[in-house]
C-alpha cells in the first residue's frame, strides 16, 4: 500500500466535501445542500443520542450534556463571547487598537449628528407604541363580536406576516412624489391635489420625515396590539361588566371605567412589547432612507457606523446604547407578563 | 353546552351573553363607531392593494399616472413579475431559492437543539442546571446587533464567508434562548406522571423524549416554527451582515433593500419585487392564522 496515494485521496475527499459545504452556485446544488446539511445534522444528533442511551443506568451529566450541551455552547460562541467583545471594543478607536476610555459614548451623546439620531430614537419609541396600541384598543372595541370580526382582524393583522422590506415599499409608494404639473402616483399627494394642496415630498421634508417614517411601524405594529387586547377584553368577567352596567354605564363609560381598568397589566405588556420592537427598528429606516435626510435611529446609525464607516469603537458603542436601553423595557416587561398570566 | 343540561344553570349565563351581544350590538348601530371601525380598516388595507394593483400594471401605466385609475382604463399584465422574476437585472428567482435555502435549516436546527436542551432542563437532573436556565432566559434580550462584529470577523476567519454557513450559524444562535424557553415551559406543564410511569416501564431519556413528549409537544412546536420561518423569511439585519453583496447567498430581502436604493423609480419591478417576497408569509399567515398568532405573541420578545 503506497500511502502517498491514501494521503492523496483524503486531501482530495476533504476537498471535495469543504467545496460541497461551502460553495454553491446553481439553485439545485444549494436545495440539495440545505437537504444535506439538515439530514447530517439530524444523523449527528441521533447518532449522541443513541451512544448515551445504551448503557442501562447513564450517567445525568453525561446524558445533560447531550442534550442541553449543543445549544449551549452555540450560545455561549453566538452570545456570550459577542457580547462580551463589543463592550470591550466600545472603549477602543475604530479599529479596535488603542483604548480611548468613554470617548465613544461622549461622540454618541454630544456630537449633534449623533443627537438627531438620539431624537429619533426617542420619537419613535414615544409615538410607536402609543399609537399603535391606541388604535389597535380601539379596534380591538369596535370590532368585537361583530360580523365581520374575523375579516376585519385579519387586514388589520396582515402587516404583522410581511416583511418590514415589503412594507416600507409599500408605504414607499403611498408617498411617492411628483411635480405639481403632472399626474401624481402616490396616493397621499393624489390626497392632497384633490384638496387643492401642493402636493409635498413626504419622504425628504425634515424632520416631518421622521413621522411619515414612524407611521408604518405603527401600521405593522397596531395587529399586533389589537390581537393582544382584543383576548383580555374577552377575559375580563361577567359580573364586572355587569356591575358596570348596574351602574348606568354604556359605551364611552363602559370603555373608559371596566374595559381600560380591567387590561391594564395587558395594555403595558402591549406597550413595553412594542417599545422594545421600536428601539431594534432597522429595516424600516434603512430601506426608506438609508438614514439619510435626517431620519437615522440609533440600530440603523449602529449598521452605518460599523459597516459603512468602519468605525468599531462607534458601532459597537451604539449597540451597546441599544441594549442598555432594552434592560429596563424587559424587566418591566417581564413583571406585568406575570401579573397577565397570573389573572388568566 | 348539551340538552340535557338543566336550564336553570343555563339560562342565567345565555342570557348574560346576549345582553352583552346586544349591548354591543347596539354600540355598534353608533354610526359613528362603524364609521371609526370602516376607516381604520381601510387605511389598513388601501396601501397594501394599491401596490398589488400596480404590480399587474403595464409599465407605461405606472409611469403615466396613478394606480386608481385602473377603475376608467384596466389593464393588466404579468410582465412585471416575469421581469421581477427572471429579468438578467433583477433575477429574483434565484434569490427566492436564496431565501428558502436560508430558510430551511434556519427553522428546523434551532428547534431540534432546543427541544432537546428544553427537555434537560424540564427533566434531567444535573448541577447547574436552574442557573444556567436563568441565564438562558436573560440571554433572550441581546440585541442581535451587540453580537454581530464580532461573529463577523470570526466567521471570516474560520473562512466562512461566502457561503450560508453564518447565516445558518447566526439564525441558529439567536433563536436558541426564545426557543428553550418557550418550549421549556410547554414540556413543565406536561404531567409528572406520564414521565415517571414511562421511566417505571424502564425507559431512558431518549425514549421518554420522542414517546411521551414529542407526541404531545406539537401545537407548541408548530407555532414556534411559523414564528421563527417567518422571522427568517423577512429577517434583512442578519443576511445583509452576513451575506449582504454576495449575489449567490444573499435571500430577497437583501436584494429588494437594494433595489430600493438602486433603482427607486422602477415601480413595476419594485411592487412585483415586494411580492414575490411577501407571497410565502401571506399564505403561511393566512392558512396557519391560530398557530401563526400563538406564535407571534411567544416570540414578541425576540430580537
Amino acid at each position: 500500500m503506497d500511502w502517498e496515494y491514501v494521503r492523496y485521496y483524503v486531501n482530495w475527499l476533504t476537498g471535495e466535501i469543504r467545496d460541497f459545504l461551502l460553495v454553491a452556485n446553481s439553485p439545485g446544488q444549494k436545495i440539495v445542500l440545505a437537504v444535506v446539511v439538515i439530514a447530517l445534522f439530524v444523523a449527528v444528533m441521533a447518532l449522541l443520542l443513541w451512544l448515551v442511551d445504551r448503557p442501562r443506568n447513564p450517567r445525568g451529566w453525561l446524558v445533560a450534556s447531550v442534550f442541553a450541551g449543543p445549544a449551549l455552547l452555540l450560545i455561549g460562541f453566538g452570545l456570550v463571547y459577542p457580547a462580551v467583545r463589543t463592550t470591550q471594543s466600545s472603549f477602543y478607536d475604530r479599529t479596535s487598537t488603542t483604548f480611548v476610555g468613554w470617548d465613544n459614548y461622549v461622540r454618541a451623546f454630544s456630537e449633534s449628528e449623533f443627537q438627531i439620531v438620539l431624537r429619533n430614537t426617542a420619537l419613535w419609541v414615544f409615538l410607536v407604541p402609543i399609537l399603535a396600541t391606541a388604535i389597535g384598543l380601539v379596534y380591538a372595541v369596535l370590532v368585537d363580536r361583530t360580523k365581520f370580526e374575523k375579516l376585519a382582524k385579519t387586514l388589520v393583522f396582515m402587516p404583522m406576516a410581511i416583511s418590514m422590506v415589503g412594507a416600507s415599499i409599500i408605504w414607499k409608494f403611498v408617498y411617492d412624489y411628483r411635480q405639481a404639473s403632472s399626474p401624481q402616483t402616490g396616493l397621499l399627494n393624489q390626497v392632497l391635489v384633490w384638496f387643492h394642496v401642493e402636493p409635498q415630498q413626504f419622504i425628504l421634508s425634515q424632520p416631518w420625515n421622521n413621522l411619515f417614517l414612524i407611521v408604518v411601524m405603527i401600521w405593522i405594529q397596531t395587529g399586533f396590539a389589537m390581537t393582544i387586547l382584543s383576548a383580555s377584553i374577552r377575559a375580563i368577567p361577567e359580573d364586572i361588566i355587569e356591575a358596570g352596567r348596574l351602574d348606568g354605564l354604556s359605551g364611552i363609560g363602559m370603555f373608559r371605567h371596566i374595559t381600560v381598568p380591567s387590561i391594564r397589566p395587558a395594555l403595558i405588556v402591549v406597550l413595553t412589547t412594542i417599545a422594545m420592537a421600536t428601539l431594534k427598528v432597522f429595516d424600516i429606516v434603512r430601506t426608506m432612507t438609508g438614514g439619510n435626510f435626517g431620519t437615522s435611529v440609533v440600530a440603523n446609525e449602529f449598521y452605518t457606523q460599523s459597516f459603512r464607516y468602519n468605525d468599531k469603537g462607534l458601532g459597537a458603542t451604539l449597540a451597546v446604547i441599544l441594549f442598555v436601553l432594552v434592560i429596563p423595557l424587559v424587566v418591566y416587561n417581564v413583571r406585568q407578563m406575570r401579573k397577565v398570566e397570573e389573572i388568566r | 353546552m348539551t340538552t340535557s343540561t338543566p336550564p336553570v344553570t343555563a339560562a342565567p349565563i345565555t342570557s348574560g351573553v346576549q345582553a352583552r351581544a346586544t349591548k354591543l350590538r347596539k354600540r355598534l348601530s353608533n354610526p359613528w363607531a362603524s364609521l371609526a371601525a370602516v376607516v381604520i380598516a381601510v387605511l389598513w388595507t388601501i396601501p397594501t392593494v394599491g401596490l398589488l394593483v400596480t404590480s399587474f400594471r403595464p409599465e407605461a401605466d405606472i409611469t403615466r399616472n396613478g394606480w386608481w385609475n385602473v377603475v376608467t382604463s384596466p389593464r393588466f399584465t404579468f410582465a412585471n413579475y416575469e421581469q421581477a422574476l427572471f429579468g438578467g437585472q433583477t433575477s429574483l428567482a434565484n434569490y427566492f431559492v436564496n431565501t428558502l435555502v436560508v430558510t430551511l435549516p434556519s427553522v428546523v436546527i434551532p428547534i431540534s437543539l432546543a427541544l432537546l436542551a428544553a427537555y434537560a432542563f424540564a427533566w434531567i437532573d444535573f448541577k447547574g442546571r436552574d442557573f444556567l436556565f436563568v441565564a438562558v432566559f436573560a440571554l433572550q434580550i441581546v440585541p442581535i446587533q451587540v453580537t454581530l462584529i464580532p461573529l463577523l470577523t470570526q466567521y471570516n476567519q474560520w473562512g466562512l464567508s461566502g457561503s450560508f454557513w453564518p447565516v445558518w450559524l447566526s439564525h441558529t444562535m439567536f433563536a436558541l434562548p426564545l426557543a428553550i424557553f418557550l418550549l421549556h415551559n410547554f414540556m413543565k406543564d406536561i404531567p409528572p406522571s406520564l414521565v415517571e410511569a414511562a421511566r417505571v416501564d424502564g425507559a431512558g431519556h431518549v425514549k421518554i423524549f420522542f414517546r411521551v413528549l414529542m407526541p404531545l409537544l406539537v401545537p407548541a412546536i408548530a407555532s414556534f416554527a411559523i414564528f421563527q420561518f417567518l422571522w427568517v423569511w423577512n429577517d434583512l439585519l442578519v443576511s445583509l451582515t452576513f451575506a449582504g453583496g454576495r449575489p449567490n447567498v444573499a435571500p430577497l430581502t437583501v436584494r429588494i433593500a437594494e433595489m430600493v436604493g438602486t433603482r427607486g423609480n422602477d415601480w413595476f419591478l419594485l411592487s412585483a419585487g415586494a411580492f414575490i417576497s411577501m407571497i410565502v408569509p401571506v399564505i403561511v399567515f393566512l392558512s396557519l392564522q391560530r398557530y401563526f398568532v400563538r406564535g407571534m405573541m411567544a416570540g414578541s420578545v425576540k430580537g
